[in-house]
């Protein structure tokens, strides 16, 4: 956060700039909460507390891309509350270079209108860094630049990040969690 | 195996984001190089399908209100007030609405229809990207497309071509967006498509602004008695220069 303090209270004009230039990503705060949480009713409490993080700091945002930088809050507040809540282990895997390149990426399957579980199924057994860089960009629409500011992340880093995410996704999509399989038996 | 440029420059390429002339090169090494060639068809496959599906999840409703009851200050204005004299107010603006009719209810209520106009052009965009569908009638030449629209729309679109400006014509097919029928201009733009939609502007069929749904840009404006909405996976600039070049 930068340092200037936070305010508890805006007043009318600042709010109805807030209400004006933040309240309208709402959509996209609720969303990036919900696939980094998974549940609804977290997605809501976290979204809510982010939404009030961001009217109390409204005054350290200038000018400049209110998505992202709402977008940012929102992913604090999402990592801080894995690692209360899920004893989340925040390990990045994104600027590891020592980590081998995945090989073999399974052949495109076809993805129908109507797969959407599997998809989401296949999403949601992504590391959380992964998760929110796909869906940032592929459900959101953020440019490189977008998304390494809401992830402070160096440019570079977001398109081979990118490229393991889809990568990745297409094996789990290829190849089904070994528990479903059991549960159909 | 595998080419080197198919991981560090493949996905830069297919999601818009490398430079003119970083563009050209790569387009000139696809030419050549089959395996990179291979791929991108597999990832614009595999993105599609991924964007087809239908995974954003909105705010449900009431989150807004919730979170805006729970803003310690002063209200910013009179939009959804819960104190008991607010009420009142709402009373009175519904019976005023009812008075006036449909086309004048509340402010919030013509967001939602803009805003359900913009999902339905952003459906008949993803619709237009299944095999086939992208246009009806396919030319660069925009004097085969406009003549094109002719008894087939009750209005004769403007047609122009961009390629000088990096947006080739690609051609034009119809497309019905909630229950009007339209006109859809295709422009390439790398290897994107981009869907502009044109309808005479009425009010039930007004786009206006420019946003983000599902993963794609929009952009919407109104010139010379047409509704324009552009949509795209491509960068909301590259959007702002077709919009300025549709408005010239």
């Amino acid at each position: 956060m930068p340092p200037d303090l936070p305010t508890d209270v805006l007043n009318q004009d600042d709010r109805s700039r807030f209400e004006a230039i933040v309240m309208p990503h709402l959509d996209a705060a609720y969303n990036l909460a919900r696939w980094l949480l998974g549940g609804r009713s977290e997605a809501e409490d976290v979204t809510q507390d982010a939404m009030l993080r961001a009217y109390r700091f409204f005054s350290t945002f200038h000018s400049g891309d209110a998505r992202a930088w709402l977008l940012q809050i929102v992913r604090n507040c999402c990592y801080t509350w894995l690692q209360k809540n899920r004893n989340w282990v925040d390990v990045d895997e994104l600027d590891d270079a020592s980590v081998p390149r995945d090989k073999d990426t399974p052949e495109t399957l076809a993805i129908s209108l109507n797969d959407r579980e599997r998809v989401t199924r296949a999403i949601e057994q992504l590391s959380p860094h992964f998760r929110e860089i796909l869906v940032l960009r592929e459900l959101e629409g953020c440019s490189y630049k977008e998304i390494a500011a809401i992830t402070s992340r160096p440019m570079g880093t977001i398109m081979s990040a990118l490229a393991r995410a889809r990568q990745r996704l297409r094996v789990l999509l290829a190849d089904p969690a070994p528990k479903e399989a059991r549960l159909e038996l | 195996m595998s080419c080197e440029l198919t991981h560090s420059r493949l996905h830069a390429y297919l999601d818009g984001e490398l430079d003119a002339a970083g563009s050209a090169d790569f387009n000139q090494h696809l030419s050549t190089c089959p395996l990179c060639a291979g791929a991108l068809v597999e990832e614009e496959q595999f993105r599609q399908g991924l964007r087809q599906s239908r995974l954003y999840s909105r705010a449900p409703a009431g989150l807004k209100l919730r979170i805006e009851e729970s803003l310690p200050g002063p209200r910013a204005n009179q939009s959804a007030g819960l104190l008991p004299w607010r009420w009142l107010a709402v009373t009175a603006a519904l019976l005023l609405a009812a008075f006036l009719g449909w086309r004048q209810l509340t402010s919030s209520n013509e967001r939602t229809y803009r805003e359900a106009a913009v999902v339905a052009a952003v459906d008949a965009h993803l619709r237009s990207l299944q095999p086939g569908h992208l246009v009806d009638v396919e030319s660069t030449d925009q004097h085969t497309v406009k003549p094109w629209f002719d008894g087939k729309l009750d209005f004769a679109p403007p047609v122009r071509d961009f390629s000088a400006n990096d947006f080739p014509l690609l051609g034009g097919r119809l497309d019905v967006v909630e229950g009007h029928t339209l006109a859809a201009l295709v422009y390439g733009r790398r290897k994107h498509f981009v869907s502009v939609f044109v309808a005479k502007a009425l009010p039930s069929t007004s786009w206006s602004g420019s946003g983000a749904e599902q993963g794609y840009q929009w952009i919407a404006w109104t010139k010379d008695g047409f509704s324009f909405c552009a949509i795209s996976d491509v960068s909301a600039s590259d959007l702002d220069e077709l919009k300025r070049l549709l408005l010239q």
